[in-house]
C-alpha cells in the first residue's frame, strides 16, 4: 500500500506528509545529510514498510529501524536453553507462535517438536496455566517472551499460580525492558540519531517518563506513537518540529491509550513477581546491565529456572553472537540496512531464515523482504 | 505479539478470578480484566478493550476500536491473532 487514497483518511495523511515536507526543508535535510529517526518498536517497523511510509515522506528523513523485536533480540543460547527444557520427559512446553521458528544454535522450537517434543503454540499464558490444570501428571513451562507489553500478562499468571497453589507450571522467563538498550544505543559513538518514535503499547504499561533520560540526559526528542499510519506521520512530525525549534523533550502523541504514567494493575504485577537480572544478553547488542527481568525468589516454583537449574545464575549454554555469514548485530544495531547483509535474500528468506530478524513480522529483515526497502534489495548499501 | 487487538466484553465469566468474556472480530475468548477492572467489574461489559495475549490492556471507545482493527487488518496482525486464538484453543483440546 504506498498510495495515501487507501488510507482510512486520506486528506489527514497528505496534510501530514505536506507539513513533514516543510519542516524538513526548514532544517535542510537531505538524502545525503537526512535527518535520523529511530522507531523502536518492531510493530512500527512493519507499519512503517506496511503503509510505505518511508517513500510517501520526504527524502530527507530516514528511519532507523530499532532493536523492539523481542523475539529478534532472543539470544539463540537462550532458545537452546528452551529446547533443552522441551526435550526434559514430562514436559508440555509452551509458546507463542513468533519464536517456534527462531533458530538456536542447533535447532528451532518447531524442530524440536517435530522430534518429538511436546511443544505447544498458546495465545496467552492463561492457555499455559489451563494446560497445568488439565494435566496435573506433567511439567508445563511457558516460554515468557516480550517487553513491558506482555510482562505484566505473566506476572498476572504466575500470581494466579500461586494464588491456586498450581505447582505444575513455570516460567521460562526472557522478558526484557526497552529503556536500557536505548541508553546503549545512545553512548554508541557511531549511531547518529536525531529523535525517536517511541513504542505505544510498551508505554501503555510503563507511562512516559521511564523515557525522561533521552531527552533530560541525551538531549534527543520522543514522541510516544500509536499504529495508524495517520500516527505514525503526525509523530514524526512532532519530532521534527522539535528538531526545528531545538527542543528535546518526551511527548505523547497516542494519549487516547497511553496514561501519563501507564497502567497502575500492571506495574505493581510486574514489580511483584519480578526484578532486574544484573544483565542479560540481547542478540545484536551483547549483554546489557539491568534490561532483563527475572522471577524474584518469593516465586520460585514457578520459575523454570530454578526448577530445571538451567539459564543465569545456572549452566548456561554457550552462545554464539549471530549465525555464520550474517550481520544480524550490525542490522539490529541499525548500522546498516537489511540489504547490506550478504545472505539477506539469498541464503536468508522468511522461508528459510538464518537470523531471527528474517522470522518475525516485526523484523526489520522480514519487513525488508515483504514491502522493499527504499533503497530496494538491489542495491548495496 | 505486542500489538493488541481489539474485543468487546460481553459477560463476566468469574468475579473472583477476574476474567470475562470477549468478542474479538466475533470470536469469543475469555481474557483477564485486572487491568482495567473498576470498583464493579459488572460495569466492563458492553466496553471495548485492547486485547493483548488474553489480558485486557486499555478501555478504548468504538471508534478507536474500529480504527485500530482496520490498522491490524492491513498488517496482517488481526487474522494472525485469530488464527492464534483457534489454535490455542485447540492446544487445550
Amino acid at each position: 500500500m504506498r498510495y495515501v487514497e487507501e488510507f482510512r483518511d486520506p486528506a489527514a495523511a497528505k496534510a501530514l506528509i505536506a507539513r513533514i515536507g516543510a519542516v524538513a526543508e526548514a532544517i535542510g535535510a537531505t538524502r545525503a545529510e537526512p535527518v535520523r529517526i529511530m522507531e523502536i518498536c518492531g510493530g512500527h517497523t512493519h507499519a512503517i514498510f506496511r503503509y510505505g511510509l518511508d517513500r510517501l515522506v520526504h527524502e530527507g528523513i530516514e528511519f532507523i529501524h530499532g532493536p523492539g523485536c523481542p523475539v529478534c533480540v532472543l539470544p539463540m543460547a537462550r532458545v537452546d536453553e528452551a529446547v533443552e527444557i522441551s526435550e526434559r520427559p514430562g514436559v508440555i512446553f509452551t509458546s507463542f507462535g513468533d519464536a517456534m521458528r527462531v533458530p538456536g544454535t542447533k535447532k528451532s522450537l518447531l524442530q524440536a517438536k517435530a522430534e518429538g517434543a511436546d511443544i505447544r503454540t498458546v495465545y496467552s499464558p492463561l492457555d499455559a496455566l489451563e494446560l497445568a490444570r488439565r494435566h496435573p501428571d506433567r511439567e508445563v513451562v511457558f516460554f515468557g517472551l516480550g517487553f513491558e507489553t506482555t510482562t505484566p500478562s505473566t506476572a498476572l499468571t504466575i500470581q494466579q499460580a500461586a494464588r491456586e497453589g498450581i505447582g505444575n507450571f513455570t516460567v521460562f522467563c526472557n522478558h526484557i525492558t526497552v529503556p536500557q538498550p536505548i541508553k546503549v544505543l545512545l553512548d554508541d559513538p557511531h549511531m547518529l540519531l536525531d529523535g525517536f518514535v517511541g513504542p505505544g503499547h510498551v508505554s501503555m504499561v510503563i507511562g512516559t517518563h521511564p523515557y525522561d533520560f533521552i531527552a533530560q540526559d541525551y538531549g534527543k526528542p520522543i514522541v510516544v506513537a500509536g499504529f495508524e499510519p495517520t500516527d505514525l506521520l503526525q509523530s514524526v512530525l512532532m519530532v521534527l518540529e522539535q528538531n526545528r525549534d531545538g527542543r528535546a523533550e518526551v511527548e505523547n502523541q497516542y494519549g487516547r491509550v497511553v496514561p501519563e504514567h501507564g497502567n497502575p494493575v500492571s506495574l505493581a504485577a510486574m514489580a511483584d513477581v519480578y526484578e532486574p537480572r544484573p544483565s542479560f544478553a540481547w542478540r545484536g547488542l551483547g549483554e546489557i546491565d539491568a534490561s532483563g527481568l527475572c522471577i524474584r525468589p518469593a516465586y520460585a516454583a514457578w520459575d523454570a529456572e530454578a526448577k530445571f537449574g538451567i539459564g543465569y545464575g545456572a549452566r548456561r549454554a554457550r552462545d554464539v553472537a549471530e549465525p555464520e555469514g550474517t550481520r544480524c548485530a550490525a542490522v539490529m544495531t541499525g548500522r546498516i540496512k537489511p540489504t547490506g547483509c550478504p545472505m539477506f535474500g539469498t541464503e536468508c528468506t522468511p522461508e528459510t531464515p538464518l537470523g531471527a530478524l528474517m522470522v518475525s513480522s516485526e523484523g526489520a529483515c522480514a519487513a525488508y523482504w515483504q514491502y522493499g526497502g527504499r533503497r530496494g534489495p538491489a542495491a548495496a548499501e | 505479539m505486542c500489538l493488541g487487538i481489539p474485543g468487546r466484553i460481553v459477560e463476566i465469566t468469574d468475579a473472583a478470578r477476574m476474567t470475562a468474556m470477549a468478542d474479538v472480530s466475533g470470536v469469543k475468548r475469555e481474557v483477564n480484566i485486572a487491568c482495567v477492572a473498576e470498583a464493579e467489574p459488572a460495569a466492563l461489559v458492553g466496553r471495548w478493550a485492547l486485547i493483548h495475549v488474553g489480558f485486557a490492556m486499555a478501555l478504548i471507545d468504538e471508534a478507536e476500536a474500529a480504527a485500530t482493527l482496520e490498522a491490524l487488518r492491513h498488517l496482517g496482525e488481526a487474522q494472525e491473532t485469530l488464527e492464534q486464538i483457534a489454535e490455542s484453543a485447540r492446544a487445550l483440546s
